[in-house]
């Protein structure tokens, strides 16, 4: 009998999730013994015209990471859906948006003007990259960016969800075993629309860290404040710290180390909106009643949005800049 | 649609013990003020949680007011002051995405002051009436392959 398909494709993502993937060690071998790796791109050579070439529905499985920014996203977004039986938006950029998503505070004039003409960038003929080009070969063609950073399910139906930036070695290796039980038949899958490899609750409730009476008259980046107490709340200590807001299912490994979480695993279970949950967490705790005194407080977060945001942007309430989402396409 | 002929959609947020009060001392006082403003009550100003004021812009709103007792006047002592400390770190958020300030006002009104409850929702009319409509972009939600494909 032969054996299900499986792919694993990356849209706007940095390829940390197919490492993480790797990650998982000698669990890749079971992933090979009961999946036919039909396509994945940064494993094998397989192109895109053999994708479509397949029957529909005939992947079993297909873990999709990275937003969609391109033209060339929506359409493998679009095609691997109709090939697939199940489609898993696969790490936070798929989910959420990811740091790929904070280009949507920006309109595209803008992020081409910072990315081919800023200062740190040699371009003395300010060369921009264009959707078509003349060679003595031929043309060349590259996909246009969208006017805005989508998530996978703002684009298609999404059967599960796998958060994470990336998502956690042993998350994905529980995520895979499910999988390998429903092919050999001792499992049902979950229903529809499950978060998978994840917690059910907040990354402060994972974290061994002591909390008291929240209460900070001072907001700074971890360098410019004096050496953290190892088992006290970060957040309490003046650094700005997402787990109030963030699903749990890392163990809260930043925080364990004392690094701040800073919400990769996307929105906490029933929160709307990550970033404004954030805003009514620091807001509550912030010592000030004054509104300059608030101000002071308030000055040392120099990105709100992009602090609040930084996995959520795409996928929040806003979702983006109102000029960039009143671009056209 | 022309300047004059812009109506905006207002969400109130007003407080149980003093705000939503004050709504009810205009009405009853007969005093005048612009319908655009839609009361929802809550408990407390220290209750409303960024989120509903995003939503409210993100489905629509042209406007979000936020009502509650005075500072130090609070039913639950000190809840006002967190209402303050959230509307001044959502302003910051809301500049980054390029909503004006004047969209989301928060003010204060006691039982007693219809009048100043009546004077704050006119004075917002006008101002979110100069800004125009918000006319937040709705939620894409993914399409079948067939509406896909008629798409321009």
């Amino acid at each position: 009998m032969s054996k299900p398909r499986f792919a694993m494709y990356w849209a706007a993502a940095c390829g940390g999730c197919e490492i993480a993937v790797l990650n998982i060690d000698e669990k890749v071998l079971e992933l090979d013994a009961h999946f036919d790796v039909a396509f994945w791109p940064a494993a094998m050579d397989v192109k895109y015209k053999d994708v479509e070439a397949m029957e529909d529905q005939s992947i079993l499985v297909t873990l999709f990471n990275g937003s969609i920014r391109t033209d060339e996203n929506e359409h493998l977004a679009r095609l691997l859906r109709r090939k697939s039986k199940l489609l898993v938006a696969f790490g936070s950029c798929a989910n959420e948006g990811c740091i790929p998503g904070l280009a949507n505070l920006s309109p595209r004039e803008q992020i081409f003007e910072r990315a081919y003409t800023s200062p740190s960038t040699e371009n003395p003929d300010r060369i921009r990259p264009q959707p078509a080009c003349q060679v003595a070969e031929g043309t060349l063609t590259l996909p246009p960016l969208q006017p805005v950073v989508r998530t996978l399910d703002q684009v298609v139906e999404v059967d599960y969800h796998v958060p994470g930036c990336p998502p956690e070695s042993h998350q994905i290796a529980a995520v895979l075993d499910v999988l390998i039980a429903v092919v050999k038949g001792e499992a049902q899958l979950p229903p529809k629309g499950a978060v998978l490899g994840a917690g059910n609750s907040t990354v402060c409730d994972e974290c061994p860290r002591k909390r008291d009476v929240k209460r900070i008259d001072k907001l700074a980046r971890i360098q410019e404040l004096p050496p953290l107490a190892t088992d006290v709340c970060l957040l309490e200590q003046g650094l700005m710290c997402a787990g109030p807001a963030t699903r749990s299912g890392c163990n809260s490994r930043c925080p364990n180390v004392g690094a701040p979480c800073i919400g990769c695993y996307g929105a906490a279970p029933d929160v709307l909106d990550q970033g404004a949950r954030l805003m009514t967490a620091i807001a509550s705790v912030v010592e000030a009643q004054e509104p300059e005194d608030i101000d002071r407080v308030l000055d040392g977060l120099p990105d709100p949005a992009g602090t609040f945001y930084r996995f959520g942007l795409a996928h929040s309430l806003l979702r983006a800049n109102r000029a960039a989402l009143a671009e056209k396409p | 649609m022309s300047e004059s002929a812009f109506e905006p959609v207002i969400i109130g947020f007003t407080c149980n013990w003093c705000s939503y009060r004050a709504a009810d001392l205009a009405g009853t006082s007969r005093i005048k003020y612009p319908p655009n403003v839609r009361l929802i009550r809550v408990m407390c100003s220290g209750r409303i949680d960024p989120t509903f004021v995003l939503k409210a812009l993100a489905d629509g709103a042209d406007g979000v007011m936020i009502a509650g007792c005075h500072p130090g006047e609070c039913h639950y002592l000190e809840q006002n002051y967190k209402a303050l400390r959230r509307h001044r770190l959502l302003q910051r958020t809301l500049a980054q995405f390029g909503i004006e300030p004047e969209r989301v006002r928060l003010t204060w009104a006691s039982a007693a002051e219809g009048a100043r409850f009546a004077e704050e929702v006119g004075a917002m009319v006008d101002e979110v009436k100069k800004l125009g409509p918000l006319n937040w972009p709705t939620r894409p939600v993914p399409q079948s392959e067939a509406a896909a494909e008629v798409a321009p």
